[in-house]
């Protein structure tokens, strides 16, 4: 009962705060929207008693990533007036026509994905899985999903060295 | 009832009470601390020895005028010393001030709470820290507290990596993010764990230093460049959030540090049975006097260093400490592999 109104109130915020960060006029404001935003889906990762990547959520993604976002933002002028940015070759149809191929997978998902039996959060709780989060996900990682975790360690380097090449020509 | 709401409650009221009495008197010490160093005598006048001058500070900022710049951000200037308090206070949710007490025929744990991932807890949290300082200088509609707060973030953000760095191979070491079995481990191994990982213990320090803003790091606060910080132009209150929400920190550090390296709760030695008379002193008090060891540390380096040099702070944190920390990461994970 009380994991079902968290879990209602904490999908709310997060759907509110989404649509915040593409309504508000003001672009930092925007950006701090997408920090709470951040911040409710880590607290949805604890409902799931998935502590790791709670954690992992914040550091990153809203301690990391969206602080870099904040300095180009502020350090850029984006006070321009509203008719810069409606640029006459804007295509409202394929907006519809996207949000209307997203939508149809999302129906997909629900009526043929089958997620199997939803999991009693209470004996969640007190499994394994909580209890040894780190090491579950470390063992996953490192064993089934060896080659997907080095493929993307292989991405972050070479856009790491493209960044410094395209910053420093003559290095 | 009483064990899932009752006790924590109580728990969390009393370490946030005694976080926030330590933060105001921190702000004393460090200033006769300065004092005796200088051969001065600090603050004298309220009460004796001046110990109650933190309550007379407390007044008079409460009681200054409260500006918000003209055409300044509102909402986001408000929100920005709470969002750097917050963060620093929450972070005691996972130290663990001692084992268990037996008190009024129950057994409390002398922590609010033990999760499997705290350390990566407190990491977090601290990460959230960095916005209250660039939303507070960019909120001011300033020029210096701008620069200040572009200063302060970048120098955060560098040396985050440094101590996260350091962290993983004290994590290896103990083999576990839970700060309770941190402490214990170094229980079972019967050695503090500064001896087993000197050198992470050395970069983290040297990292708490830059991440509170202290000497010889206090780049934010550098007034003879900037006419103060990020916070210049905040007043009264607001401005006593910064000014106490850094003192927090380096105790949150001092916390940190002492549970990762100083063994915690745990008397020196806990191997060594002569030694066993030691543990007459409650584990409580082996925590504080270690934590309050560390602050003095703090203040000592603040009255003898001199600040450093911007550039010379980025290759220190980019050139030095991170190669150092993952060289460290390596050296750990061999020698775990060999022994």
């Amino acid at each position: 009962m009380g994991n079902a109104i968290a879990f209602y109130v904490i999908s709310a915020l997060i759907l509110g705060f989404a649509m915040l960060v593409v309504t508000t006029k003001n672009t930092v404001h925007a950006v701090l929207f997408l920090v709470l935003n951040f911040l409710a889906v880590a607290a949805l990762y604890v409902l799931l008693t998935a502590q790791f990547l709670a954690a992992i959520q914040v550091l990153v993604y809203a301690g990391g990533i969206v602080v870099l976002y904040l300095f180009v933002v502020m350090l850029v002028n984006l006070k321009r007036p509203p008719e810069d940015h409606s640029a006459p070759q804007r295509r409202p149809w394929l907006g519809f026509a996207l949000a209307g191929v997203v939508l149809a997978q999302l129906g997909a998902i629900l009526v043929w994905g089958g997620a199997g039996d939803p999991v009693d959060p209470h004996t969640m709780q007190n499994s394994d899985l909580a209890l040894n989060n780190v090491e579950r996900i470390g063992m996953l990682l490192y064993t089934d999903y060896f080659i997907p975790f080095e493929v993307a360690s292989m991405l972050l380097l070479v856009a790491m060295v493209g960044a410094i090449i395209l910053a420093k020509r003559e290095l | 009832m009483i064990d899932t709401y009752f006790i924590p409650l109580v728990k969390i009221l009393f370490v946030l009470n005694a976080t926030l009495i330590a933060v105001t008197y921190m702000v004393l010490l460090e200033r006769k601390v300065i004092a005796w160093v200088q051969v001065r005598l600090g603050p004298m006048r309220v009460g004796p020895y001046g110990i109650l001058q933190p309550i007379a500070d407390a007044v008079k900022l409460i009681l200054k005028e409260d500006i918000t710049p003209a055409r300044a951000d509102k909402w986001v200037f408000t929100a920005a010393p709470i969002l750097v308090m917050v963060p620093a206070l929450i972070t005691f949710a996972v130290i663990p001030f001692g084992p268990s007490v037996h008190l009024f025929g129950r057994d409390i744990p002398l922590y609010i709470t033990d999760v499997n991932v705290g350390l990566l807890y407190i990491v977090s949290v601290a990460s959230i820290g960095v916005y209250g300082i660039i939303l507070g200088g960019w909120a001011s509609n300033s020029k210096f507290p701008l620069l200040a707060s572009l200063r302060a973030s970048a120098q955060l953000i560098s040396y985050e990596v440094a101590v996260t760095m350091t962290l993983v191979s004290l994590i290896m070491t103990a083999g576990s993010l839970s700060m309770v079995k941190i402490v214990e481990s170094q229980f079972n191994a019967g050695l503090w764990f500064i001896f087993v990982q000197p050198v992470a213990f050395v970069l983290f320090f040297i990292g708490g230093l830059a991440e509170t803003n202290r000497a010889p790091f206090d780049m934010a606060e550098a007034e003879q460049e900037l006419t103060g910080g990020f916070h210049t132009e905040y007043s009264g209150m607001r401005f006593a959030l910064f000014f106490l929400a850094e003192y927090a920190n380096m105790i949150v550090v001092s916390a940190v540090a002492t549970t990762l390296f100083l063994g915690g709760w745990l008397a020196p030695f806990p191997n060594v049975a002569w030694l066993n008379v030691l543990e007459l002193i409650p584990s409580w008090m082996w925590f504080l006097m270690k934590t309050f060891a560390f602050l003095y540390v703090f203040l000592w380096v603040r009255a003898t260093l001199p600040r450093y040099r911007y550039d010379q702070l980025m290759r220190l944190g980019w050139k030095v400490l991170i190669p150092i920390a993952i060289a460290n990461v390596v050296v750990t994970g061999i020698v775990k592999v060999l022994f």
